[in-house]
């Protein structure tokens, strides 16, 4: 390739390189998770390049010169073994490997979702349900309660339990980090903290059923003020979630509005687990109860 | 080298046409090895939900080790006697043959009787395969013994026509052989079944 | 007696599936009329149907696998115009339920019902000739396999017009598939589709392992095996590992569904987690199936083409061995996300991006066959070589999905698919091509038309990047797998250059079928009289094309791992040696297809609660099974005489083809 061609190319994509980081959602985080993930990716991704780069170049350029017309190529039709080279080819794969799995071992526990994120600032508590087809985000320690839309403040580490009273969701904001499963009579563990306010696009990962694409909530990362400002809104809300409220909010419903609740029954998630306690009696659904969002719950919920 | 080709070939055919039968019983072994991989996670599932009784009855309640150590019996006892069966083959016995296999098909209907016997009363209890996923896993593990079980005598009860019919050849001699098989691993799952579902499920 | 089927099962108020039916019904009704018309029933029936003839039933498979792809492919194309229609709000063309049904039937075909068969199908043809036996150790059972197949095939093209097909994704995870979340028989179709072809690959496996272990020809030792049949063994005994397990899983969905039982359940102490470890305890070692006999495919085309043997066969054997084991420690990295601790996240990591040494080490093999050697650019080749680079970056982002660290922010994200993708098209898929490509004068004695082989790898090869490389990207910005609609106007250039790349994939599956017609059309030209149009170098070049229904006049006796190049070399013709001996030859047997013909019904009856014919189809099956069992007249000998005739004839064809 001639020195102009390589120019001309390196015009058309340079741009396209150094706007990727801004356009590309993860390549560009607001989360101290999401930056050691973004850190990672081109880590691994940089290594395995140095070695991916010269196999595909080494593919297209000995098909090119060993080429049956290239009479002046040296041709060798009975070679078929050299130990030097098996060494090379089993050595550069087992070294790359060695040094990611060490990586691997160390960020894997490093970037374990379960582990509390040590920060100076007070952590917020915030219990997830996933339900058919909505995000409800309750905050313990304010009594409030939110459908599809997540306040948090910046810099403090957020603590999610979270649990489904339906489907198995994966609960995901690219933009902060780490993902987790949502399942129903587990509780899973996340911890997030958002370096730089702004909205960022939440969404359910796992696929759930006809609702899953609406299952989507802008996370609002804000400055400690603005929390504070709206959790006062939050609690100024006449919405209550009680056990009849949530009754009517389990059934399945697609796209629904953010909604803030004021108040909340504070044993609401522990009751969401304990309802699929495998050890314990508990309810059972019926065919049409939660699939058509029509019929009405089945679910008795003071049994517990 | 045509003299050479022509006697390999030769000993090649004449290697397949003996290996036929050793082939089929290597090959069903092979089969069995994939049973086996069922039943392990059959077992499996059973280890994971044991505890998840939902409120119901556990296998302390359920099980009566009485009523299942005659049925382990039954089953012990037509193994022995399907060896019987296979040694008389092998001496080339019909009629002591088939009356051991026939010994051995009332062995294993006794077995699969008391079996369905069972199931019926835990149903009737309100202790049905729907009531929790601890019984799910139950019925679902001992039930598909239950079924290999049912379809050994349906085999059992071909074979022993076909050893009338057809006498003792190699084709029948090479089914026995791999029924026989089948039916001491089936002894050897209900094995387990009873140690580990039973007796782990009463102690 | 009719259970849950009506009239109202019939998708007559979607447009889409009527027409779709319309068009099926008058193309399978003009198949029927051509049949007839030319009076070919009896030859369908005696030479195909009931054919216990590995190279037929191998033939057949592909067949099936092609028809598949189309139907698989028509699904891609209408995802991807679905996702690029309703990236901006709308709702696009596809409402969720019948999008959801398409996802899910694509990635169910794809990998059930084209890339296993179609690798089955290979298998089939290939591995007897390759280790010269005269036909696979159980004939019966293959057809048997065969046929499974295509009914749990034909339950999925069933669904399309009764009833719908399940709606949860191709791996159906609990609680979502339980009737509770889907009380549609969709479910169950792909319960019954995926127990029939189960079944049949498993049996499958059990006589591949079999066929290697004991039918081979005398001197061919393990480790004068061509790579192809190493990787054939390896997925066979993957096959026989994994199968039985996908069995027991299914079965205890459906027990779940039908008797009302809570294995994965919410409710009453169900498990779903239970389900998902299961699932990839065969799905994983699945891809691995699939993916193995591919690059058994690249290493047979590589080395002819390079005119070398391949660089470092036992490398090749080793690296094919260890990923075969390692690939049962890895299932975990499916589910990262589900909390397991980290320990546990760590060892499956490490676990998973060890299986890229051997299969490096396998890319620098193929590389290295190529150095120093005189390489023609045969279509198989190009698809080859379009593998190496291709593959590369495939194996790099599942490292990368490998790392759990990386893995938490890329699961279920465009990023995974496109990377199963990039391993499934640019390995699986280009390695099925390039075998068709390589193998297809060895079934049908003439090549096929290089010219549309070439331009169908050139449309793939670039529809694959284009449909491919911005799904990376849009995974690095955030989107999920399996949305339906979304707001997100800077998804769109991506999603319109994909939709793109469909369309020249869709190309080149057209000029796939293309290059069929114009090869049949000009096959008097293109006839292979040598039996070795490439300079094979492997047993099954040794015979001739078409092989003869007994694979060889004589039962070859091998020296050496290249024992066919070795005989050319040498000057050594083993098929003229006379005399000729009689064969033993396994009879034909529509057993195999009335079982499997009886499955479908039973199954199709279970789905929609049709008791009795569901016990109609059950007894069927045992009855037929039974009945063949009292048939000892299953083999016979070919007289030496015939032999002789068919050789005289092959000879003679070779001299007028010479002229």
């Amino acid at each position: 390739m001639s020195y102009r061609k390589v120019k001309y190319l390196l015009w058309a994509i340079g741009p396209i390189l150094l706007s990727g980081c801004s356009d590309i959602e993860l390549l560009n985080p607001k989360g101290s998770i999401g930056e050691q993930e973004k850190y990672l990716i081109l880590l691994s991704m940089g290594i395995m390049l140095c070695v991916v780069i010269p196999v595909v170049s080494l593919s297209v350029f000995f098909a090119w010169h060993y080429r049956a017309t290239n009479t002046k190529a040296h041709h060798d039709p009975t070679w078929h073994h050299s130990t030097a080279i098996e060494i090379v080819v089993w050595g550069i794969p087992i070294m790359v490997v060695s040094f990611l799995g060490w990586k691997i071992w160390h960020t894997t526990h490093e970037l374990d979702p379960y582990k509390e994120i040590s920060s100076a600032t007070p952590a917020v508590e915030v219990d997830v349900v996933a339900l058919n087809w909505k995000w409800l985000f309750i905050y313990p320690q304010y009594g409030v309660a939110t459908i599809n839309v997540l306040d948090i403040p910046v810099n403090r580490p957020i603590n999610f339990r979270l649990t489904s009273d339906s489907n198995m969701n994966s609960f995901f904001i690219p933009q902060l980090g780490s993902q987790i499963y949502a399942m129903a009579g587990m509780e899973t563990r996340l911890h997030l903290m958002g370096t730089e306010t702004g909205t960022y696009l939440g969404r359910s990962t796992a696929f759930s059923g006809p609702g899953f694409s609406g299952m989507h909530f802008p996370a609002h990362v804000q400055t400690e003020e603005q929390f504070n400002e709206w959790i006062k809104a939050a609690r100024a809300s006449r919405d209550v979630l009680d056990d009849s409220a949530y009754l009517q909010l389990r059934k399945d419903s697609e796209d629904n509005p953010e909604t803030i609740y004021g108040s909340v029954k504070p044993t609401l998630f522990q009751q969401v687990t304990a309802e699929y306690d495998c050890t314990k009696k508990n309810s059972l659904r019926h065919d049409g109860d939660l699939f058509h969002c029509t019929q009405p719950g089945s679910v008795v919920m003071e049994n517990h | 080298m045509i003299a050479v080709t022509s006697t390999h070939m030769n000993e090649a055919q004449h290697h397949h046409a003996h290996d036929d039968g050793k082939k089929t019983i290597v090959g069903f072994w092979l089969y069995l090895m994939t049973d086996c991989l069922i039943f392990a996670s059959l077992f499996a599932t059973y280890g994971v939900l044991a505890h998840a009784t939902a409120g119901g009855p556990g296998g302390r309640d359920l099980f009566d080790l009485g009523y299942v150590g005659f049925e382990t019996l039954f089953l012990l006892l037509s193994s022995f006697t399907f060896g019987l069966a296979v040694i008389s083959a092998h001496k080339n016995k019909k009629g002591s043959a088939i009356l051991w296999l026939g010994v051995t098909f009332v062995f294993g209907l006794s077995f699969i009787g008391m079996e369905i016997d069972e199931f019926t009363h835990l149903i009737a209890e309100n202790a049905g395969p729907g009531r929790s996923a601890f019984l799910s896993s139950y019925f679902g593990l001992v039930g598909t013994h239950g079924l290999h079980v049912t379809v050994g005598l349906l085999w059992l009860a071909v074979m022993i026509h076909q050893v009338s019919h057809f006498g003792l050849n190699a084709v029948t001699q090479r089914r026995l052989a791999c029924l026989s098989l089948f039916w001491h691993f089936l002894d050897l799952v209900w094995v387990c079944v009873f140690s580990i579902v039973y007796l782990g499920g009463v102690l | 007696m009719l259970g849950k089927l009506s009239i109202e099962a019939l998708p007559l108020d979607q447009p889409i599936v009527v027409w779709t039916f319309v068009v099926v019904a008058i193309l399978g009704l003009a198949v029927l009329g051509l049949v007839s018309y030319f009076g070919k029933w009896k030859y369908l029936w005696t030479d195909w149907i009931t054919s216990v003839d590995h190279k037929r039933i191998g033939i057949m498979y592909i067949l099936f696998a092609i028809v598949m792809l189309l139907r698989g492919f028509a699904d891609a194309l209408m995802m991807r115009l679905q996702q690029a229609l309703a990236a901006t709000g709308g709702a696009g063309y596809l409402p969720p339920h019948h999008y959801d049904q398409i996802f899910t039937a694509h990635g169910v075909i794809m990998i059930f019902f084209v890339a296993t068969p179609f690798i089955l199908g290979l298998m089939n043809f290939v591995v007897p000739l390759q280790i010269g036996a005269r036909d696979v150790a159980y004939p019966f059972l293959n057809s048997f396999s065969f046929w499974l197949t295509v009914m749990g095939g034909a339950l999925v093209m069933l669904s399309l017009f009764i009833g719908d097909f399940a709606a949860v994704g191709w791996v159906a995870y609990p609680p979502l598939s339980e009737l509770g979340y889907s009380p549609t028989v969709g479910v169950d179709y792909f319960i019954w589709a995926l127990q029939l072809s189960g079944l049949g690959t498993l049996i499958s496996g059990i006589n591949f392992i079999m066929t290697i272990l004991k039918m081979r020809a005398p001197g061919v030792t393990l480790m004068r095996m061509p790579v192809f049949t190493w990787t054939a063994l390896i997925t066979n005994i993957l096959i026989v590992a994994i199968f039985p397990v996908l069995t027991a899983t299914l079965a205890l969905l459906s027990a779940d569904r039908m008797l009302g039982m809570h294995f994965f359940t919410n409710e009453l102490g169900g498990n779903a987690m239970m389900y998902i470890n299961l699932i990839w305890v065969w799905g994983h070692p699945e891809v691995y199936v699939l993916v193995l006999p591919a690059f058994g495919v690249y290493s047979e085309v590589v080395s002819t083409f390079s005119g070398k043997p391949l660089f470092g066969y036992k490398g090749m054997v080793y690296a094919t061995c260890s990923i075969g084991v390692l690939s049962f420690f890895v299932w975990l990295h499916h589910f990262f996300t589900m909390g397991s601790g980290a320990n546990v996240n760590a060892f499956f990591g490490i676990m998973t991006s060890l299986i890229s040494i051997p299969t490096g080490v396998k890319l620098f093999n193929w590389l290295f066959t190529m150095y120093r050697g005189r390489i023609r650019f045969h279509s198989s080749m190009l698809w080859s070589i379009g593998f190496m680079t291709t593959f590369a970056f495939g194996g790099m982002t599942g490292v990368m999905l490998a790392i759990p660290g990386v893995d938490f922010v890329v699961h279920n994200s465009l990023f995974l698919v496109a990377h199963f993708h990039n391993v499934i098209i640019g390995g699986v898929v280009f390695g099925l091509f390039a075998g068709m490509n390589f193998w297809f004068p060895k079934a049908f004695g003439f090549t096929l038309n290089e010219t549309w082989g070439k331009i169908a790898f050139w449309f793939w090869f670039i529809g694959y990047w284009l449909a491919w490389t911005p799904m990376y990207v849009l995974g690095f910005k955030g989107m999920t797998r399996r949305l339906n609609h979304f707001n997100q106007p800077d998804w769109v250039p991506y999603l319109n250059v994909a939709f793109l790349g469909a369309v020249l994939i869709g190309i080149g599956t057209v000029a796939i079928l293309i290059q069929f017609a114009v090869s049949i059309r000009n096959r008097k030209v293109s006839a292979d009289r040598t039996g070795d149009p490439w300079g094979g170098r492997s047993l099954e070049w040794a015979t001739h094309s078409p092989v003869p229904f007994y694979n060889f006049a004589h039962t070859p006796v091998v020296t050496s791992l290249e024992q066919h190049w070795d005989d050319k070399i040498a000057g050594r013709d083993p098929n003229a040696v006379r005399p000729y001996e009689d064969i033993h030859m396994p009879r034909n047997t529509g057993a195999g297809f009335v079982i499997a013909a009886f499955g479908f019904i039973m199954c199709f009856a279970i789905i929609w609660h049709m008791w009795p014919i569901a016990v109609v189809g059950l007894v069927g099956m045992i009855i037929t099974f039974i009945v063949r069992t009292y048939n000892m007249d299953t083999d016979y000998y070919v007289p030496a005489a015939e032999v002789e005739r068919t050789e005289d004839q092959y000879a003679r064809a070779a001299i007028k083809g010479a002229v």
